[in-house]
């Protein structure tokens, strides 16, 4: 979408992310999403009097991760108090880090080669849950409010962009690479829908040369997809507002998914003053070059790499196969398909079958090894089980376990003998004489017909390329 | 009473049931609570149960603690796992702990049996104890006197014989102030030597748990057992206790002391005539006197009145009726919160949440908040400079001995200024004792104030020692 007549947007995101530790920030409470409502709690994430905190090192090593991915420099830091009011902040206040963060400077380079900087990535701990019951379902007006502090004090990493993003496909773009990259250090599940990844985005409109116009920040944006129409909508209501003869008044917006449209929150003079402050509990964090090093060494190949070397290695990258290499790099299923590409399989099958049906199975992963993948495919590649076969056995060793060719066998996945076939397809020509002659008259959907019966009629077991064979040894 | 020293023989070698001890606490504290108002709450059945399992302990041949059977009292602003925790307030009003201060546990771990909870001012904010919210201790010494605070509870029920021995918490003399009025040892501890885990917090970066006893040397046992690292408290330091008893009668010679003017001007003649005195006694033991004079120490106070209530109106801000405590209905949640908080605080605690919150306010915190983190900076290097010259600094733990009630609560400042002697230990994080040494005005104790570097604790004992035996106390 274009805004007209000159108009630019410009979008910084900041990206939350919790991070996947075994436990809380502080304390030793699980940090996992889904439990009782306050189980998964202890006077430290409650916040009882006289408790403290004590920072978890796995969370600094992530953040470090993260901050490594980025191109960051790692820094001395030290944490702050964010005072404010809110019921479900235990300590009415949040440990966040401020004027020090650990994560300085960096960048994201995009797949279109387009480059975003980022200002700091910085450590901090999540609240708990507001649940407002009755009246308008916020705060304000509820009849009741329950509070969930299982999420207090989970961990949490805010990544800030730079003011770089020119356009909702590239904030998205953005969204999509550091959500990657967030996998890839295992610092994040990326799982937006779970509110383990939570975007603000920040957007101003101006026409193209012009300074910096008056922004507004859109809170709480939850999926790739909003975030994608939440910045259309507001950056075309700022430019209607302007060509309107208005002007654009600084305040934090929150976004309708169902109506599609934001609306004011809060505007700046009613923004908390959150009095900030060096957090006495806790010490400065300093990670010495050594620690620094080793987080770097234990660094997985992040997204834009492992894209470089699986888009050399194949023969015809059109689009739909670009994107299913994006599932493949987002689930870090490369090692099926570099196996499979090193095994002989063409690189379409090697692709799909990973970005399908390993993808659509994951929670089982550990029963597929690579090896019974590739062969598997090579037995689809050879003719010696069709595709839907081939799909059969691997959702059947993604359930179960096992080898393809015992599985196979023991589903009576046996290619049928090419005589069998022809008999089958000369046998469906004659009752479809219709089909049959708009076929033989160049109509080449019609093939997916013939397919399609010949499957149902052997249950499966014909391979699509053989009874497409027939059918053109026949027209 | 006996001494923790000698209380702790006894039941360790079988003289003495830990019983027999801990009923001979709570007759007291039965004959004189009412009167005194140290105690808010008493654990009667949790002291005998703690008792009698020593008593079977013991029985049994197996080796008990160095605190074995010392009754013991601890400040309510210490957690105790079931007990109720007040600091005396009424925002806490109902609250029962589910954990236990870590300096709960290791006095558990060395065998003493704590007795009950002590009066205090308002979640630690004040200088008399008259600001607890369940009304003031009385000075055992003189009942129509202050005990001090915040920690007077604690120092009361030392005095009254209701226990050998206290804990109380200071952030700008909490400890040193009471002890000094109710004539006791009196320790802030270096910062981070004693976890703060379990102390309801007034200002984090300043409040340091200690003792309270009658004895240097039971102050020296007691500062042994809840001292050393701690994992739940950052700011723990990282060694183990360190060994304090056994080098208490070190004594003083070779030591220069620094006789520091800021820590003297300005207090009552009485109280100048002690710390000199004082002075003479340690010269005569082989030290060598210094004067010095640290301008900077006068700056401590100002400082002091906006890091301390910045801290605590973060730190205090958690009680707003959510979760525990006193909750007040209203319309709605904020509303919930405000009324309750109104409530629930003292004048004192609002006065001091404002003035925080003012401080940390954007506009306003470079004038306030970061100008006195600025003095702290230069205090710290003030005593820094003051230890090139001094290996301990002495002056006066307060300006007066036990002042009347209601003398000073009309005037917050009047108030404020009994601690101006005892803060820049609290900026600096370095440790300082007051110990009784003569007595001014009406006969009542004054308090000696000796202050050393970080972690010099064993040095400051050895010198509290030299002056309790010359007072005559050996």
């Amino acid at each position: 979408m274009t805004l007209g007549d000159g108009w630019e947007m410009v979008v910084g995101l900041e990206v939350h992310t919790e991070l996947k530790t075994k436990t809380k920030m502080f304390c030793g409470c699980a940090n996992s999403f889904g439990a009782e409502p306050n189980t998964n709690v202890c006077p430290i994430c409650l916040g009882l009097p006289g408790s403290l905190p004590v920072l978890n090192v796995r969370a600094v090593e992530l953040a470090m991760a993260i901050g490594t991915a980025l191109h960051s420099t790692i820094s001395p830091s030290t944490f702050h108090r964010k005072n404010y009011f809110y019921p479900d902040m235990p300590k009415d206040f949040q440990i966040s880090q401020y004027d020090l963060p650990i994560n300085v400077g960096g960048y994201l380079d995009l797949p279109d080669g387009s480059r975003v900087s980022i200002e700091r990535a910085h450590l901090e701990e999540d609240t708990g849950k507001s649940t407002h019951l009755g009246g308008s379902g916020r705060i304000h007006g509820a009849d009741r409010s329950l509070v969930d502090y299982n999420r207090s004090g989970v961990p949490l990493v805010e990544i800030v962009s730079g003011p770089d993003i020119r356009s909702s496909d590239q904030a998205r773009a953005y969204a999509a690479e550091l959500r990657g990259i967030l996998i890839a250090t295992g610092a994040s599940d990326g799982r937006m829908e779970e509110g383990s990844m939570r975007i603000d985005a920040n957007v101003s409109v101006r026409r193209a040369g012009e300074p910096f116009g008056t922004r507004c920040e859109i809170k709480n944006l939850n999926s790739l997809r909003s975030l994608g129409r939440a910045i259309e909508f507001e950056a075309a209501r700022q430019v209607e507002l302007l060509e309107g003869g208005g002007t654009v008044r600084q305040e934090t917006r929150h976004w309708d998914e169902n109506v599609g449209t934001t609306s004011t929150l809060r505007v700046k003079e009613d923004a908390d003053d959150y009095r900030y402050f060096r957090e006495p509990d806790l010490v400065d964090l300093v990670p010495d070059r050594e620690w620094q090093d080793r987080v770097a060494a234990g660094l997985a190949p992040m997204p834009a790499e492992r894209r470089a070397v699986l888009t050399q290695r194949l023969t015809d990258p059109a689009p739909a196969l670009l994107d299913a290499l994006e599932v493949v790099i987002d689930l870090g299923l490369d090692p099926f398909v570099l196996a499979a590409l090193d095994g002989g399989v063409e690189s379409e099958l090697a692709i799909a079958r990973a970005a399908n049906e390993i993808a659509g199975d994951l929670d089982e992963l550990s029963n597929l090894s690579v090896e019974s993948y590739v062969a598997t495919l090579l037995m689809e590649q050879s003719g010696e089980l069709s595709a839907t076969q081939a799909k059969t056995v691997l959702a059947e060793i993604l359930a179960h376990g096992g080898d393809p060719v015992s599985i196979a066998k023991s589903k009576g996945f046996e290619r049928l003998a090419s005589g069998a076939l022809g008999e089958v397809v000369d046998e469906l020509i004659e009752e479809n004489p219709d089909e049959w002659s708009r076929y033989r008259s160049g109509d080449e959907k019609l093939a997916q017909f013939f397919v399609g019966q010949v499957m149902k009629l052997t249950k499966g077991q014909a391979n699509g390329k053989d009874v497409i064979a027939e059918l053109q040894a026949r027209r | 009473m006996r001494s923790v020293r000698d209380t702790a023989r006894d039941v360790q070698n079988g003289d003495e049931s830990a019983l027999s001890v801990v009923e001979e606490s709570l007759a007291q504290i039965r004959a004189r609570n009412e009167e005194l108002h140290v105690f808010l709450y008493v654990d009667e059945d949790g002291a005998r149960a703690a008792a009698n399992a020593l008593d079977e302990r013991i029985a049994r041949g197996e080796t008990v603690g160095a605190l074995a059977g010392v009754p013991v009292a601890l400040k309510d602003n210490l957690c105790q796992t079931g007990i109720p925790t007040t600091c005396s307030s009424k925002i806490l009003e109902g609250w029962r702990p589910p954990y236990n201060a870590t300096v709960v546990d290791r006095l558990l771990g060395a065998g003493a049996v704590p007795v009950g909870k002590t009066n205090l001012d308002e979640f630690a904010m004040g200088s008399s104890t008259e600001n607890s919210a369940f009304g003031p201790t009385r000075n055992p010494l003189c009942t129509s006197r202050v005990p001090g605070g915040s920690s007077g509870g604690s120092a009361a029920a030392v005095a009254a014989d209701m226990a050998p021995l206290a804990l109380g918490s200071d952030t700008g003399g909490s400890i040193r102030q009471p002890a000094a009025l109710c004539g006791l040892i009196g320790v802030k501890p270096s910062y981070g030597l004693v976890s703060r885990y379990g102390l309801i917090a007034f200002a984090s970066s300043l409040d340091q748990i200690g003792p309270l006893t009658k004895t240097v040397t039971d102050a020296a046992m007691a500062l042994e057992a809840i001292a050393g690292h701690d994992p739940l408290d950052s700011t723990s330091l990282p060694e183990p206790s360190p060994s304090l008893v056994a080098h208490v009668d070190d004594g003083v010679a070779g030591r220069r002391v620094g006789v520091v003017r800021e820590l003297i001007d300005g207090a009552d003649e009485d109280v100048v005539a002690s710390v000199e005195r004082a002075v003479e006694v340690l010269r005569d033991a082989g030290a060598t006197i210094v004067e010095l004079s640290v301008p900077e120490f006068r700056l401590g106070l100002s400082a002091y009145y906006l890091i301390a209530p910045a801290e605590a109106s973060s730190n205090l801000a958690r009680f707003d009726g959510v979760r525990y405590g006193l909750r007040v209905d209203a319309g709605d949640v904020t509303a919930m919160m405000e009324a309750t908080r109104t409530a629930g605080f003292g004048e004192e605690v609002k006065r001091r949440i404002m003035l925080g919150t003012y401080a940390l306010s954007a506009g306003y915190y470079d004038a306030y908040y970061g100008q006195a983190l600025k003095v702290r900076t230069l205090t710290i290097d003030a005593f820094r400079r003051a230890y090139q010259e001094a290996d301990l600094l002495i002056g006066a733990t307060t300006p007066s001995v036990a002042f009347e009630f209601g003398s000073k609560t009309a005037d917050p400042m009047a108030m404020y200024l009994s601690d101006v002697f005892t803060i820049p230990s609290n900026l600096s994080g370095e440790p300082a004792i007051s110990v009784p040494f003569g007595t001014g005005e009406a006969g009542l104790p004054v308090g000696v104030q000796l202050l050393g570097p970080g972690r010099s604790e064993a040095r400051l004992f050895a010198g509290a020692r030299v002056l309790e035996i010359a007072d005559g106390r050996p």
